[in-house]
């Protein structure tokens, strides 16, 4: 995983205090106004809500489509009510109860569910389930046999519980096509049968690395946001480390739950002084007495956690790799060869083009650009398209006085990036400021 | 339906060949309580025929329908509570250990609400 960044300062929990946006989409007035003020709540209590909700009510209806349906219109009630009528004394209470109504109206219309309504009539208050319930919808999410796309879109969407705007905006794709990737998704859970269901045995390990994918694939997105303004919308970020941790709760036995969070924490952790005023700072030049010193204590305890289960893997290692970072006082203090063997071991597990890339950058450090770039351009076929790998390039090619091959290179990755903070950095580079 | 690619096959030893069938067999009788039909083994691509859709009418043709690479073998109808059980009986199809086969798993039409009124 390429090192993450996002613009505006770290929020330890931005679910109680950082700026965020009303799940329809549309911007909060910078003032805590009443509408903004309940917009806030709203946000939080869909992250911690809906998914229960959702759970609850596929697990009495049997079909995660209506159940998602219903949440989704209520969620967009809320956004309306609790703006002109205030906040509800029990919000989340609030939500199920509108979302159960409106699945007894969505099913009265609905003649084959006609059987199932003394089911839901009967079922106690959704919004009483336990964490787990949420466990299974995400398995469900993250089936196989859904695309990655699909997988990623609909977690947004039942488990975390964007609006189909926010994740338009967050995987860089239009409302329409989020909405059909949707829409087809959910018909494929009906239609093949994809049970939400926490796997068993031999099969959970293979399960669980597909939902650590789109977790992982979340808190990347978040940084993949054309223009970076981090505080103009929901904090994705924020949502996959709770979801990291949700998993890790859930799941205490699983080695690699664990070190996806300890990975996600120390990425998070360093984000303060990864940008600095709206500046991208790379992490050799960070001002490391920014990093969030609580943030990495929890992910040194969730790494230990992890290599206590004895049951080795490649988020262990990514994180592995992130604490020797966090370990060194300056960059020139990194154990360089502890984290180029740390990528030995895990280009074995994941002989991925981005491990590799992100191994010749170590490989730099330990046996000096030349070796380095000799690696990086038996990467050219599959990594041509990816802006990080031009800034690699060009950022060896610079360190070897290849100067115009250096410039060609950063050109070419300022053109195949969207982020404005990037472009900015690379600008400067090719200017020779930076 | 089991699917294979008939340049594999063909490369596939006879006494390998013969090996696979006895693992098949006997994985019939294993998942015996699983299936609801017994489904059908078809003879080779080379046996198919077509009749095909044309503006004047039906049209006959040799060969099979369409020239993907990959030709289905034969298929089983079998009961199983969701997706994961199918994908976990699929798992054990003897044949898998054969080089360009694969298993494609379909669920049945059971819902004709949509024609009643």
């Amino acid at each position: 995983m390429p090192p993450p960044r996002r613009g505006g300062a770290v929020r330890a929990d931005a679910r109680h205090a950082g700026p965020s946006s009303d799940p329809a989409g549309a911007p909060v007035p910078a003032a805590a106004t009443g509408a903004a003020a309940s917009d806030l709540l709203l946000a939080r209590v869909v992250r911690e809500e809906s998914a229960r909700i959702v759970a609850a009510l596929t697990a009495s209806l049997g079909n995660l489509d209506l159940a998602e349906e219903a949440v989704a219109d209520a969620v967009e009630e809320a956004l309306r009510e609790w703006r002109t009528r205030g906040i509800p004394p029990s919000p989340g209470g609030w939500l199920t109860q509108a979302a159960r109504h409106n699945a007894l109206d969505r099913m009265r219309r609905q003649k084959r569910y006609r059987e199932k309504l003394a089911l839901l009539a009967g079922a106690p208050s959704a919004g009483m389930a336990e964490i787990e319930e949420r466990l299974p919808l995400l398995f469900g999410c993250c089936h196989p046999a859904l695309s990655p796309d699909a997988q990623l879109a609909l977690t947004l969407r039942a488990v975390v519980g964007l609006t189909t705007a926010q994740i338009a905006r967050a995987t860089l794709s239009t409302e329409t096509a989020v909405q059909q990737r949707i829409v087809r998704a959910k018909r494929r859970i009906a239609e093949t049968g994809i049970p939400l269901r926490i796997p068993e045995g031999a099969e959970r390990a293979v399960r669980l690395d597909l939902v650590l994918t789109v977790v992982s694939v979340m808190y990347t997105s978040a940084h993949l946001v054309a223009g970076g303004d981090a505080s103009a919308d929901r904090d994705l970020a924020d949502d996959a480390l709770w979801l990291a941790r949700v998993v890790a709760d859930a799941l205490p036995r699983e080695a690699e739950a664990h070190g996806l969070l300890a990975l996600l924490e120390f990425h998070r952790a360093r984000e303060g002084a990864r940008a600095v005023g709206g500046e991208l700072v790379l992490l050799a030049d960070q001002d490391r007495s920014r990093w969030d010193r609580q943030l990495v204590a929890d992910a040194r305890a969730s790494l230990e956690r992890a290599a206590r289960l004895r049951h080795p893997g490649r988020w262990q290692l990514h994180a592995a790799i992130a604490a020797c970072h966090a370990d060194a006082q300056t960059s020139a203090d990194t154990d360089w060869l502890q984290v180029l063997t740390l990528y030995d071991l895990l280009g074995a597990r994941d002989p991925s083009p981005i491990v590799r890339l992100n191994r010749a950058v170590a490989l730099a450090q330990v046996e000096g650009p030349e070796a380095a770039l000799e690696e990086v351009d038996a990467l050219a076929s599959s990594l041509d398209g990816f802006h990080l790998w031009h800034a690699v390039r060009g950022r060896l090619l610079r360190d070897l006085g290849r100067t115009a091959e250096a410039d060609l290179a950063d050109s070419r990755a300022h053109e195949l990036t969207a982020n404005e903070a990037e472009r900015r950095l690379l600008a400067a580079r090719i200017a020779g400021e930076a | 339906m089991f699917t294979s690619m008939p340049e594999f096959d063909e490369a596939v030893p006879p006494e390998r060949a013969q090996e696979v069938y006895a693992q098949i067999y006997q994985w019939f009788v294993d998942n015996n309580d699983k299936f609801a039909d017994s489904g059908a083994e078809l003879m080779p691509i080379s046996t198919a025929t077509t009749v095909k859709h044309s503006e004047n009418g039906p049209v006959v043709v040799d060969g099979p329908f369409s020239e993907a690479k990959e030709v289905v073998g034969g298929f089983s109808v079998v009961d199983v509570p969701d997706l994961d059980a199918a994908i976990e009986l699929t798992k054990t199809w003897p044949s898998l250990a054969l080089p360009g086969v694969a298993v494609e798993i379909r669920p049945m039409v059971e819902d004709y609400s949509q024609f009643e009124q």
